[in-house]
């Protein structure tokens, strides 16, 4: 029993360190230069550690320890406890609901490279992650601030919205594959079909991939779905009064999300750390497979920043009403032909 | 006399531009072309690194002020008051006092210019006599950190200033 925390432990602590944290700390460098390339600029590249700039990326670093250093600011007539707790709570779910991920196949039998190999499988991983609303809402009402009472509700609405679209996109997947573990779903998209294209989710679904991309692009709060943190209508929404680490913690919540959502879709949709034509238990296939399920992450990540510095805000009502009026029919329409489809197949 | 308008109508969208999704598809192309362009080549980017590269200015360009020599070393000036009367933001005192040389009236004992006066509109170099100051260094006006930093003084102004060939008024060399 202990040996089996120590292992969840210590998985826990290396997935924090080295892939949540220092992922999402390059994300906000990723997000920074890859902008200005976008927009034929050049980008942070100034802060440099000895004259060495690396591209820029010391600039996460400077701007951890600006972040610490800040002052702390809470309004005076902000209710302390819950401005105190928002942060944390919306910057834990999207965390826990890495457990659910696996990052390579298991060696010699054992779960390695997943943290829990819970029977919850992906459901655990949509239940923790929705929790994050109830952060950034909190957040809101908690500051006294119009701005920030106007992105509090506008995220939870958002959000709630979105939360149907994006778990309708998945029950197309689950239902193809007939489960919820991920290791199960991985191993039935490794399969090929027709003897050579691999039976990956962009492949037997590929409406519910687009329909999980919009969704999840919404759900990660960034353009076009940027409504919550409006700079132009709401200053900066729910974060307003925020300042110091708690602002970071908000900002970091919100790569981790990214990650999050990029990693889901990998698991989902490519094959996760599935490599077509690798199979075996040697290291290096091993440590393959797990560089091919960061690729995938990373090409959905720079899928989402590209619509990121792509497409213009859009209204409220409209968002709403993608979501609601295009969204969830098309999910619904998705699910209906998954079925005929498989009730005619089988 | 009525101006002329012109109406410029809004095309109507044609079926692939009415279903948006095309178009952003597009867009998504045009971003992704952005960036592996100037990924690593930076082939579009119009960006200038400033304080390490900087653009050429036209040499008719108006920068900080700076006070000729005489071929001895000594400055031009003969604190005529000519430039600080012409200017239009009365930035330049002068506080003048006699020169040692009698064939050569007067020398600036003070010289300073408010650089947040200054609005360097070169009127200062058009009224001088004999060619003392000029505003050609094409050097910037530095940020400071407080309101007399910005006033520049006869050693400042010397320290950019070199010998002029022009012929100098008061005294036949």
């Amino acid at each position: 029993m202990l040996e089996l925390i120590l292992i969840a432990l210590a998985k826990c602590v290396f997935l924090f360190l080295a892939f949540l944290l220092g992922g999402a700390a390059i994300l906000s460098w990723v997000e920074r230069k890859m902008s200005a390339v976008i927009q034929d600029r050049i980008g942070p590249n100034r802060a440099n550690v000895l004259g060495l700039t690396v591209f820029g990326l010391f600039h996460p670093i400077a701007d951890g320890i600006k972040m610490l250093f800040k002052e702390d600011f809470v309004p005076a007539r902000a209710d302390k406890v819950l401005f105190f707790f928002a942060p944390m709570l919306s910057f834990v779910p999207p965390l826990l609901a890495f457990m659910a991920i696996p990052f390579g196949p298991p060696i010699a039998g054992r779960e390695w490279l997943l943290v829990s190999d819970s029977q919850m499988g992906l459901l655990f991983l949509l239940a923790v992650a929705s929790i994050g609303i109830y952060g950034h809402t909190l957040a809101g009402w908690s500051s006294d601030n119009k701005f920030s009472l106007m992105g509090a509700l506008r995220t939870s609405s958002q959000l709630f919205s979105y939360e149907v679209g994006l778990t309708l996109s998945l029950l197309g997947v689950f239902m193809v594959y007939g489960t919820i573990l991920p290791q199960s779903i991985i191993a039935a998209q490794s399969e090929l079909m027709w003897g050579w294209l691999p039976r990956w989710g962009i492949v037997t679904q590929p409406l519910a991939f687009i329909l999980f991309m919009l969704s999840s692009i919404a759900e990660t709060k960034r353009a076009p779905f940027d409504l919550p943190e409006a700079d132009s209508e709401l200053v900066a929404g729910y974060s307003t009064e925020y300042s110091s680490m708690r602002f970071a913690m908000f900002f970091l919540s919100e790569f981790v999300g990214i990650l999050l959502v990029s990693a889901f879709g990998a698991v989902l949709f490519f094959g996760g750390w599935h490599v077509p034509g690798l199979s075996g238990d040697a290291w290096w296939i091993v440590a393959l497979q797990v560089g091919a399920f960061l690729a995938k992450t990373g090409a959905l990540v720079y899928l989402q920043m590209l619509v990121r510095w792509t497409v213009p805000r859009m209204r409220f009502d409209q968002v709403i009403g993608f979501g609601w009026k295009y969204l969830i029919p098309f999910g619904l329409l998705n699910l209906l032909v998954t079925a005929v489809v498989l009730a005619v197949w089988r | 006399m009525v101006a002329k308008v012109k109406n410029v109508g809004q095309p109507p969208l044609n079926l692939t531009e009415s279903l948006y999704v095309t178009e952003l598809v597009r867009g998504l192309l045009t971003t992704n072309r952005h960036f592996w362009r100037n990924w690593l080549r930076r082939k579009d980017t119009a960006t200038l690194e400033y304080p390490d590269r900087k653009r050429p200015y036209s040499p008719r360009w108006r920068g900080l002020h700076r006070l000729m020599l005489r071929e001895d070393g000594s400055p031009r000036c003969v604190a005529c008051m000519m430039c600080s009367t012409h200017c239009p933001a009365n930035c330049i005192t002068i506080v003048a006092r006699e020169h040692p040389d009698p064939a050569i009236e007067k020398v600036p004992a003070s010289f300073e210019i408010d650089l947040l006066k200054c609005i360097f509109c070169g009127y200062c170099e058009e009224a001088c006599p004999c060619d003392a100051i000029r505003v050609d260094s094409g050097v910037h006006a530095q940020p400071v950190y407080g309101r007399d930093e910005a006033i520049i003084d006869l050693a400042d102004l010397l320290s950019r200033g070199s010998q002029s060939t022009s012929k100098q008024g008061g005294r036949s060399l």
